[in-house]
């Protein structure tokens, strides 16, 4: 993309300050009555990065956005922009911007005024704040439609005017609440593909909520996995998935087979947890176990048998161990029906096995 | 699992298909032809309804219409079925009744911009600020009053504005007086009895408001006044409308009020009032009150394009 009026003097600003972080969050709480919603987080967000918040509902991820943007005071902890206490500002102080789940577009109001408003809030002239109303919502593909209503659009337009709205006044740093939820499976992989290039060739840094850990892998140059209010893990995508650093995380981004401290001592020897992703495991359905250096294989019993399309979940209860999960991309060697209550071996790479921290 | 919805094919399942265990809806031949047949169901739906519509409302307007077109003998004071627009005319080119038409309209006018301002503010507090517990206890507060007899509102305002009332003792230190029992007491009683009216349909509406749209526009630099200005106002003003329908039909056919508390003030409905009884002149009264509704229906026309009779 070529300059433009969003990214215009981002891209004249050298990267010289990206030591001072976009975001910074020390120790912050927030309380609603008796429950902590968000119970002491610690956070620095990069300039120009894009940041996932990850995690199950009511994780505090949400509430952290919100913090954030100004919407809620957070109980104790400060908020920094590029290096300013923004902690107790309102959100028309905050050079953030958001884009809500619900879009909230404003009704009553054509898409080029909703685009405008932010401009017309801030005292820029009729004309000019036009011009960039209408290139913000060229640039998401709507320049034809400046004169609808938000109710004539489909969800994936008003998932784009609310992005053209949050971005024509060049915030710092864009806020995104789940923006992707409401889409359906084919147009929010391609909203996943579209944000992205718009965040590179933009520069701004991206916060960006979801639960959902496939679009948090996808997308992110970093993830911050939330659970019961804390950060559980910060990372890269390749980082978080290949090495978690807790049961929680190995579990909630991707399915993880856990083996206890009780199957780690018999297997291995040591005490600790360590966890074998699915698809690192190779299934023996004659019931030999491969004996090569480096490899460990237990026998199990079939389970259960669920086709997923491109591969085969296969569900085995292991002797003496953890029920777990083998992905199969080969074709199985009879039908489920045969295949339930068979023998069969499982077996993984030594390296494979990741072993978590013991939990303090 | 109870229940089975491919009974057979699991092994071991004794229920061979068809001897369904959960009983089958038994077949009714009415309901499949309603079902059938949409204009019959909607035929059997409005009969009622639209008929008690005709008789009720349409004819009852149409009768006032018609005797508003007729006269009275004044020698035996029984209305006399011969036709005639002079009472119509006598209404309309009257300065009495012009003036009185035009003292009603301000009266209802005043009513309903003061029960606007009053409103706003209040249902902005309630279905925006205050906490759940709290905005139920104050929908309540402001119903309550319509529990309560017109009559006895009435006459608890005549006690406040009397000489010496609750008025002229609070105003008094300030410089203040009761205004007495005149026009503006009308306005102040009508206001308060009618305020609940306003209040309601406002604060449906600000509750209708997403608070995401309020987040959103401060998100985008708005203060909040200006979040009220350009985001909320625009969105409520069907609300506010359906409001003002209540306040101002309402008062424009008032009469209780002005007769309690107005002193010697006329409004339209104190004419009716007086004219079917003590005048006995039922063919003028009909002429008289043809003119609110009048007004409401020209009102109404005007309003119709908001949306706001979507919000009643």
């Amino acid at each position: 993309m070529s300059q433009t009026v969003l990214g215009g003097d981002r891209a004249a600003t050298p990267s010289g300050t990206a030591e001072v972080p976009a975001i910074r969050l020390r120790n912050l709480v927030k309380r609603f009555g008796e429950t902590a919603a968000v119970d002491g987080v610690d956070l620095d967000i990069r300039q120009g990065e894009f940041f996932s918040m990850l995690g199950p509902s009511g994780s505090g991820k949400t509430t952290v956005l919100r913090l954030i943007a100004g919407f809620d005071l957070p109980t104790s902890g400060t908020i920094e922009l590029e290096g300013r206490d923004v902690s107790g500002m309102a959100p028309f102080q905050r050079d953030v911007n958001t884009v809500f789940q619900d879009y909230a577009l404003f009704p009553h109001m054509s898409l080029l005024d909703n685009v405008a408003y932010g401009l017309r809030v801030r005292g820029m002239a009729k004309q000019e704040r036009r011009e960039r109303a209408v290139e913000a919502l060229d640039r998401v593909q709507l320049g034809k439609f400046v004169t609808r209503r938000p109710a004539q659009l489909s969800g994936g337009q008003r998932q784009r005017v609310a992005l053209a709205r949050a971005l024509v006044v060049e915030p710092k740093v864009l806020l995104l609440d789940e923006p992707l939820g409401a889409l359906d499976l084919k147009l929010r992989q391609q909203m996943q593909l579209e944000l992205k290039e718009l965040q590179r060739s933009l520069g701004i840094t991206f916060i960006f909520v979801t639960h959902d850990q496939e679009e948090a892998l996808t997308m992110s140059d970093r993830i911050g996995v939330f659970n019961n209010g804390k950060i559980a893990q910060t990372g890269t995508a390749h980082e978080i998935y290949r090495r978690p650093t807790g049961p929680f995380v190995a579990n909630f981004v991707g399915t993880s087979n856990l083996f206890g401290a009780d199957a780690a001592g018999r297997l291995y020897g040591r005490g600790g947890q360590f966890v074998v992703r699915p698809e690192r495991l190779a299934i023996g359905w004659d019931g030999a176990t491969p004996s090569d250096d480096g490899v460990t294989a237990v026998r199990g019993t079939v389970a259960s048998v669920v086709y997923v399309g491109h591969a085969t979940q296969v569900h085995v209860a292991l002797e003496g161990g953890p029920a777990v999960v083998v992905l199969v991309g080969a074709d199985l060697p009879g039908a489920d029906d045969d295949l339930l209550g068979r023998s069969v071996a499982v077996s993984w790479a030594d390296r494979d096995a990741v072993w978590l921290p013991d939990a303090a | 699992m109870a229940l089975q919805t491919q009974p057979g094919t699991r092994p071991g399942r004794g229920t061979a298909p068809g001897t369904a265990v959960v009983p089958r809806a038994r077949t009714n031949t009415f309901s499949a032809l309603l079902h059938r047949h949409p204009r019959l169901r909607l035929a059997g739906l409005l009969t009622a309804p639209a008929g008690w519509l005709v008789l009720v409302y349409v004819a009852a307007l149409a009768a006032l219409l018609i005797t508003a077109l007729w006269t009275v003998d004044t020698f035996t004071g029984k209305v006399t079925q011969s036709w005639t627009l002079a009472n119509v005319v006598q209404v309309v080119t009257d300065p009495v009744y012009q003036i009185i038409t035009l003292r009603t309209l301000w009266i209802a006018l005043a009513v309903t911009v003061i029960d606007m301002v009053i409103a706003l503010p209040i249902s902005f507090f309630i279905a925006k600020v205050a906490t759940e517990r709290w905005q139920k206890l104050l929908v309540v507060a402001v119903l309550m009053p319509l529990w309560a007899s017109y009559l006895v509102k009435a006459y608890a305002w005549r006690n406040v504005l009397a000489e010496g009332g609750l008025l002229e003792w609070l105003g008094t230190p300030l410089g203040l007086h009761s205004p007495g029992y005149s026009e503006t007491a009308v306005i102040l009683t009508l206001s308060y009895i009618w305020l609940p009216y306003m209040i309601l349909p406002i604060h449906a509406g600000f509750e209708r408001v997403p608070d995401s749209l309020l987040e959103a526009s401060g998100d985008l630099g708005a203060k909040p006044w200006t979040t009220m200005r350009l985001v909320m106002l625009p969105i409520l003003v069907p609300s506010i409308i359906a409001g003002t329908i209540f306040t101002f039909s309402l008062s424009l056919g008032d009469y209780i009020t002005a007769q309690i508390v107005g002193g010697t003030t006329q409004m339209l409905g104190t004419v009716v009032y007086a004219n079917v009884g003590a005048a006995n002149n039922l063919p003028f009264a009909s002429a008289v009150s043809l003119i609110p509704i009048a007004i409401v229906m020209i009102y109404l026309f005007v309003v119709r394009r908001t949306g706001a009779l979507e919000n009643l």
